[in-house]
C-alpha cells in the first residue's frame, strides 16, 4: 500500500510541451509513472514524448481516462491551470510551479471546497511512491521501497531524509512536498492521516520550516491521531524576523511562526524532534527498532 | 516590496483613504515653496527610509516656522538615519515628506493581511493606536478587533460598521471608516497588497480620520501584474547584495556571521545555517541557488558572496538530484578560478554523480576542502573559518 499514487494512477501534465514540463515528464516515465498524456492549449493533436497532446484538460481525460494531474505551467496562469484540473473532476492535482501570486492561491483555495480534488503544493517537488509512481520534479533514485512516510514544506530537505531513510535500509512508503507558499494545498494534518491509515508505513518524518502555524497544529493533531512514531526537523532556527527565506511562506512575522516554538509543540506532543538535519534517518530507525 | 511613506500616502489617498496635505522634497530650496502650497503654521518633517521607528531616531520631527522646517529637512537629506530597525549602518535619507501637522484626538491602529491560517484577506484594528500591534496583541488579546473577508462576496460594509462602533466612533466617523476599509480591499485586490499598516490612524479634534502613518509591503510574486508599482522601487533602500542576487534569480539574505553559505533549496539553506551555527559559527547569509542550479549561478553566487568582506570561509552545500554534482563541481572550480576565491571553500556534494564530483574536486589542485557529509562539512567550515581570522 501506499498514499494517493501507486502504479494504477493515471497521470497527465499541463504545460505539458514546456521545457521544465518536457524534462521531468521524461524523468517520470523512465520512472514508471503511467504519464499518458498532457496539455497545452493550442497544441491538441500533436504527440509529444510519445504521448497525445490535447487542448484542454476535459478532453485529455474523456481520451486517456486519467485521474490526476502535474502542472509546470507559468506562475500568472497557473491558479488557472489548478482551476481547470479540479473543475474537470480530477482527484489529485500536483502544482510544481513556484511564484503564484498570494491573492490568485487565495481565490483558488476558496474555489476547491466546492471538489472533491486533493491539490498538492504549489512550489512544491511533488508526490511519489518508489517503483510505483512519480509526479514532480524529485530524483527518483534516491528513493527505495519501504516503511517511512515523509511529508514536508521543502524540496531538497525532503530528498536529506530520503536518502537517510534508504540508507539506513528503512526506505519510504509515500514521500509528500506540500510545498513552500503560504496558502497551499494538502497540509501536514491531510499528509499525517493518510499515513496513520496505511498499513504499508511504520513510521512518519515531517519536515517544517518558519513561519505559520502548521507545524503547532500537526503537533496538537498527533497527539490526539497518530500512534505510529513521528520523527521531525524544523528549519530556520538561525533565521532573523521578517525575513523571507526563499520560499515565499518562510518567514517569522510578529514574534510567530519561530522554529522554538514549532519545535516546543511538537515535543510536547511526543514527536522525537531532532536537532541535527543529518540525525533524521538515524532517529527514524532508533524507533523502528 | 517595500515603498516609501509618501509613495504609500498617495496610493492610499487615489483608494478613498484620507492622509494629511504633504508633499515630497529633495532639496532644502523646495522648502518654503511647499509650505506655502501646504499652509498652516505647524508641519511635519519626515525621512523617507524603508524603516520604521524613525520618530525616535530623530527622523520625524515637528517644527512651527519654515526656518525651523528648512533646519530640519538640511539635517536629514544626505544623511543615513539609524533606527531600531535599519540595523548599524542605518538607511540613506534622500527624501523627506513634509506635511501639515494634525490636530490629534485620538489615535488608533488598521491594517489589512493576507492570514495564512485562514486564507482570507482580513482587516485588524485596535482602539489603541500608535503602539506596537503585535506587543498589545500578546497582552490585551481582546484589545484587538478583526474580521476576515469572504472572497466571494468581498468586503461588506457592515463588517466596517461593526469595526467602527467596536472603536466607538459616532456615526459620521463610521461613514468614513466604512469607505477606508472599502478603499484598503480594492487596493489590496488591484495592487496585491501583501499588508497595508495604518498606524497611527488619528482621530483629529475636528472628527476627522486620517492616516498618519502607512506602510505597504507588495507580494513580490504579483509584480509582474503591476509594472507601475515596480517603478517605485528605491534600490537604495536594499541591501547591494540581496540586490544584486535579485536580479540574477538567486535568493539571499544577508546575515550577520562569517561563513558564507551556498545551498541549493530553500529548506535545505535554513538548516546548513542553522547547522553552522550549532557547530559555533555563525552563517554570513542565506544564499538559495535554486534547484536546477548551473555553473553560472554557481559562480555568480560565489561573487556576490565574496563581496561580503567579513566572510571568512565558504560552505557549498549541494544535494544533486536534477542537478548532476559533477556538473556542479565543475562550476565551482570555474567560479574559484575566475573570482580569485581568497577564503577557505568546503564542499559537501551528494547525490547524483556525487563520487564523481568530489573527484573533479580533489584532481583540480585548488584549495577546495572536500567534506563526506553535512555536518562534517558544517564543522569543517566552522575551523576554516576561525583558522583564518
Amino acid at each position: 500500500m501506499s498514499v494517493l499514487v501507486d502504479r494504477n494512477t493515471k497521470v497527465i501534465c499541463q504545460g505539458y510541451t514546456g521545457r521544465q514540463a518536457t524534462f521531468h515528464c521524461r524523468q517520470a516515465i523512465e520512472y514508471g509513472t503511467q504519464l499518458v498524456g498532457g496539455v497545452t492549449p493550442g497544441r491538441g493533436g500533436q504527440t509529444h514524448l510519445e504521448r497525445p497532446v490535447f487542448d484542454t484538460v476535459r478532453e485529455a481525460i474523456q481520451v486517456t481516462g486519467a485521474e490526476a494531474s502535474v502542472i509546470f505551467v507559468p506562475p500568472p496562469f497557473a491558479a488557472d491551470a489548478i482551476l481547470e484540473a479540479a473543475d474537470c473532476g480530477l482527484r489529485l492535482v500536483v502544482c510544481i510551479t513556484e511564484g503564484i501570486p498570494t491573492l490568485h492561491m487565495l481565490r483558488v483555495k476558496a474555489a476547491l471546497k466546492d471538489y472533491d480534488c486533493v491539490l498538492i503544493g504549489p512550489n512544491c517537488p511533488g508526490i511519489i511512491t518508489p517503483d510505483e509512481c512519480k509526479i514532480g520534479i524529485m530524483p527518483g533514485f534516491i528513493h527505495r521501497r519501504g516503511c517511512v512516510g515523509v511529508v514536508s514544506r521543502s524540496g531538497t530537505l525532503t530528498y536529506e531524509a530520503v536518502w537517510q531513510t534508504t540508507r539506513e535500509g528503512l526506505g519510504q512508503s509515500t514521500c509528500v512536498g506540500i510545498g513552500g507558499d503560504p496558502i497551499h494545498g494538502m497540509n501536514f494534518i491531510d499528509a499525517l492521516a493518510l499515513f496513520e491509515a496505511d498499513p504499508e508505513t511504520r513510521g512518519i518524518i515531517l519536515v517544517g520550516e518558519i513561519g505559520g502555524q502548521e507545524e503547532e497544529e500537526a503537533a496538537e493533531y498527533i497527539r490526539h491521531h497518530v500512534s505510529k512514531p513521528v520523527v521531525a526537523y524544523i528549519a530556520g532556527r538561525t533565521a532573523p524576523p521578517g525575513r523571507r527565506m526563499g520560499h515565499a511562506g518562510a518567514i517569522v512575522s510578529g514574534g510567530r511562526g519561530t522554529a522554538e516554538a514549532k519545535v516546543a509543540a511538537l515535543r510536547r506532543a511526543g514527536v522525537d524532534v531532532v536537532d541535527l538535519p543529518t540525525d533524521m534517518g538515524g532517529r527514524m530507525k532508533d524507533c523502528l527498532t | 516590496m517595500n515603498i516609501h511613506e509618501y509613495q504609500a500616502k498617495a496610493l492610499l489617498s487615489a483608494y478613498d483613504v484620507p492622509v494629511p496635505a504633504g508633499k515630497v522634497v529633495r532639496s532644502v530650496e523646495e522648502v518654503p515653496g511647499v509650505l506655502r502650497e501646504l499652509g498652516g503654521s505647524c508641519w511635519l518633517v519626515k525621512a523617507q527610509i524603508h524603516a520604521g521607528a524613525r520618530g525616535k531616531a530623530g527622523g520625524v520631527v515637528r517644527v512651527e516656522s519654515p526656518d525651523a522646517a528648512e533646519r530640519a529637512t538640511g539635517r536629514l537629506l544626505g544623511t543615513r538615519l539609524i533606527t531600531l530597525q535599519t540595523g548599524p549602518e542605518g538607511l540613506p535619507v534622500s527624501a523627506v515628506l513634509l506635511e501639515k501637522a494634525t490636530d490629534i484626538a485620538r489615535e488608533l491602529y488598521l491594517s489589512v493581511l493576507i492570514d495564512r491560517g485562514s486564507e482570507r484577506v482580513t482587516f485588524v484594528a485596535s482602539a489603541g493606536g500608535g503602539m506596537d500591534i503585535e506587543e498589545l496583541a500578546s497582552q490585551q488579546p481582546e484589545a484587538i478587533l478583526r474580521f476576515e473577508v469572504n472572497p466571494a462576496v468581498g468586503f461588506s460594509a457592515y463588517q466596517g460598521r461593526e469595526m467602527a462602533f467596536a472603536l466607538g466612533l459616532d456615526a459620521k466617523q463610521t461613514g468614513v471608516l466604512v469607505k477606508t476599509l472599502a478603499g484598503l480591499y480594492r487596493l489590496l485586490q488591484d495592487k496585491d497588497t501583501s499588508q497595508i499598516e495604518i498606524n497611527p490612524l488619528a482621530l483629529t479634534s475636528s472628527g476627522d480620520l486620517v492616516a498618519l502613518d502607512a506602510k505597504l509591503n507588495f507580494d513580490d510574486n504579483a509584480l509582474y501584474a503591476h509594472p507601475d508599482i515596480e517603478t517605485l522601487r528605491d534600490p537604495s533602500q536594499e541591501d547591494e547584495k540581496e540586490r544584486r542576487a535579485r536580479e540574477h534569480d538567486l535568493s539571499y539574505v544577508t546575515l550577520e556571521g562569517v561563513i558564507g553559505c551556498m545551498v541549493n533549496g530553500a529548506g535545505l539553506a535554513m538548516a546548513t545555517m542553522d547547522l553552522v551555527k550549532q557547530c559555533g559559527g555563525e552563517p554570513a547569509n542565506f544564499l538559495d541557488v535554486g534547484g536546477g542550479a548551473s555553473a553560472e549561478r554557481v559562480t555568480e553566487a560565489f561573487k556576490i558572496i565574496l563581496s561580503d568582506s567579513k566572510v571568512k570561509a565558504i560552505l557549498v552545500n549541494i544535494f544533486g538530484g536534477i542537478v548532476r554534482c559533477d556538473l556542479i563541481a565543475e562550476g565551482i572550480i570555474e567560479a574559484v578560478k575566475e573570482v580569485h576565491v581568497g577564503v577557505p571553500v568546503v564542499v559537501r556534494l551528494e547525490g547524483t554523480n556525487a563520487d564523481e564530483g568530489r573527484r573533479l574536486l580533489e584532481r583540480s589542485g585548488l584549495a577546495i576542502i572536500a567534506a563526506n557529509d553535512l555536518l562534517e562539512a558544517a564543522r569543517k567550515a566552522v575551523a576554516a573559518a576561525q583558522g583564518g581570522a
